[in-house]
């Protein structure tokens, strides 16, 4: 449900949690009463300890699953309130790559890419100019053939960039999305996150990489059973233990 | 909906059979094997009906007048009985006719003998049904008719050819929903095992941002030719063994055929056809439409 902008947000930002929790039982919160906000073109990282809360919030910001209390607000958008039938919609706006790639394994790197413009029914003509000018940003033009399984784990990773870039959303959610590389493609990956980053997209990722976090000094939301223990501006990863 | 979109949607829907080929195959085989015992099963029944209609057809009631009746109260008669919805045929015999029947089939050359009509005061009226149950229900009218002298009717045949009409009636009902139970519950588990292996395709549709009419239509397209493939191959099938039955019957047991009327494969398949490609499709359609919206909710 889209929303004035000024009642909730600033016109710089694309997503408000306010006071938000979510319980799956009754007793065990996995977030509780969190609120931040993010700006457009912000470079966020979301860290902390397994059940911390990281899968939960990502999910809430997909619209996968209700806040318990609170209200969510995501590009103007109400999470709270959005019915179901537009909910596709809503996720237009954004791109979202996960630790396994989850490409379709059946269809080569041209096809998984296209797939994701023909679902928000851009025209052949468009898809056809699209989809190699992305490939040849995540550096995958010569590959366009291979399938999935002919590629290496960082290459997997290039084509889900690809093709949650494709459709140009406003926001990059990056669930662990070097969890499964070595550091040469790590580093790889980083690169190309951040350059997506300064071209304008807000990237928000998850992840347990300490490395990383601490070598590029960007904002750092740090979870701990479901709570925010840490905001930074050019922060680092601070282990609880 | 764009035009680009929905050829993609037809043309992944084709391309799903393929790249799922043995669920397809599977798929294809369980609609196989179920439409196929439900064809033969239609095939053996629709000539069991067909022959106790024979039967009944031949089936008469014989109306006979009341003596020095006019031919006007005759035709009156027969004007009344004819309206009747039970009555399907009715033939006026005269005493002649009556005469030149009885002395052909049973006095041959002795007839000759006779100078007067020995049958004279027995032409008559035979009345066909188009159902033998309402038999009685007719007779009970006819004899209540002015210049009526006798009905004569076949109680037992009647009866009986009605009870067994009803029974094979009532089994095949029973039969046919059994088939169709099985077949929906064996179709929507290859369906749902199938569609269960791609959730994670279905996932990935809608975290992009796809409708789900989108993810929907190809699921629904491949399910609906999976049914239609299903449904015509034992359709072929049966065209086939079918022939060969009746040519079999005919060359082996040629007293049978003669007796009994088989029905040709074109009468069997003008329901077989449309019943078995409904069914095909149907479940396809229904199976795959149901099954994918338990993913939806991503």
């Amino acid at each position: 449900m889209a929303l004035r902008k000024r009642k909730y947000m600033a016109d710089d930002e694309v997503i408000v949690l306010d006071h938000v929790s979510k319980s799956y039982t009754q007793n065990v919160p996995a977030l509780s009463d969190v609120s931040l906000r993010i700006k457009r073109g912000e470079f966020v990282f979301i860290v902390g300890d397994s059940g911390s809360g990281k899968s939960t919030l990502i999910k809430l910001l997909l619209k996968e699953l209700n806040p318990s209390e609170g209200n969510l607000y995501v590009m103007n958008y109400h999470l709270n309130r959005l019915p179901h039938s537009r909910v596709p919609k809503f996720r237009r706006n954004i791109g979202v790559v996960f630790q396994d790639f989850r490409l379709l394994k059946d269809r080569n790197v041209y096809e998984n890419v296209a797939f994701a413009q023909r679902i928000v029914q851009v025209p052949s003509k468009n898809i056809r100019k699209n989809v190699p000018r992305i490939l040849a940003i995540v550096g995958l033009a010569g590959k366009y053939k291979a399938r999935p399984g002919q590629l290496s784990g960082g290459e997997q990773q290039r084509v889900a960039i690809a093709r949650a870039l494709v459709n140009n959303p406003t926001i990059l959610l990056a669930d662990e999305p070097t969890g499964n590389l070595d550091p040469k493609n790590t580093n790889e990956i980083m690169h190309l996150l951040e350059e997506i980053n300064e071209a304008g997209t807000t990237v928000i990722m998850v992840t347990h990489n300490k490395e990383i976090v601490n070598a590029m000094r960007k904002r750092v939301i740090t979870l701990r059973r479901g709570v925010i223990v840490r905001d930074e501006e050019e922060g680092v990863y601070i282990d609880e233990d | 909906m764009r035009i680009s979109t929905l050829f993609y949607t037809l043309w992944q829907g084709i391309k799903n059979i393929f790249r799922n080929k043995w669920f397809s195959l599977a798929s294809i085989a369980t609609i196989s094997a179920c439409l196929f015992l439900l064809g033969i099963f239609y095939s053996i029944l629709a000539n069991f009906q067909n022959i106790i209609k024979t039967a009944e057809e031949g089936v008469c009631v014989v109306v006979f007048f009341d003596e020095g009746i006019t031919d006007k109260r005759i035709e009156e008669i027969g004007d009344m009985i004819r309206k009747r919805p039970e009555v399907s045929k009715i033939n006026f015999v005269s005493d002649d006719e009556a005469w030149e029947e009885f002395s052909k089939e049973h006095l041959g050359e002795y007839a000759d003998g006779f100078t007067e009509n020995p049958l004279e005061g027995s032409s008559n009226y035979e009345i066909y049904l188009n159902d033998i149950t309402m038999q009685s229900a007719l007779v009970t009218y006819i004899e209540s008719v002015d210049g009526v002298r006798e009905v004569r009717r076949s109680e037992i045949t009647a009866r009986t050819l009605g009870g067994v009409n009803k029974l094979v009636g009532l089994v095949s009902l029973g039969i046919i929903g059994i088939l169709l139970a099985v077949s929906v519950f064996l179709i929507s588990n290859t369906v749902t095992i199938g569609i269960s292996v791609r959730k994670e395709e279905i996932s990935i549709m809608k975290y992009i941002g796809a409708t789900d009419f989108f993810v929907r239509g190809p699921f629904v397209i491949e399910g609906l030719l999976i049914g239609l493939i299903g449904a015509a191959i034992p359709l072929g099938i049966i065209q086939i063994l079918y022939n060969k039955a009746l040519d079999f019957l005919s060359l082996r047991f040629e007293v049978l055929s003669s007796l009994l009327n088989f029905l040709s494969v074109d009468v069997i398949y003008e329901t077989l056809v449309p019943l078995s490609l409904a069914i095909g499709a149907g479940i396809g359609f229904f199976g795959s439409y149901i099954t994918v919206r338990k993913h939806l909710r991503v």
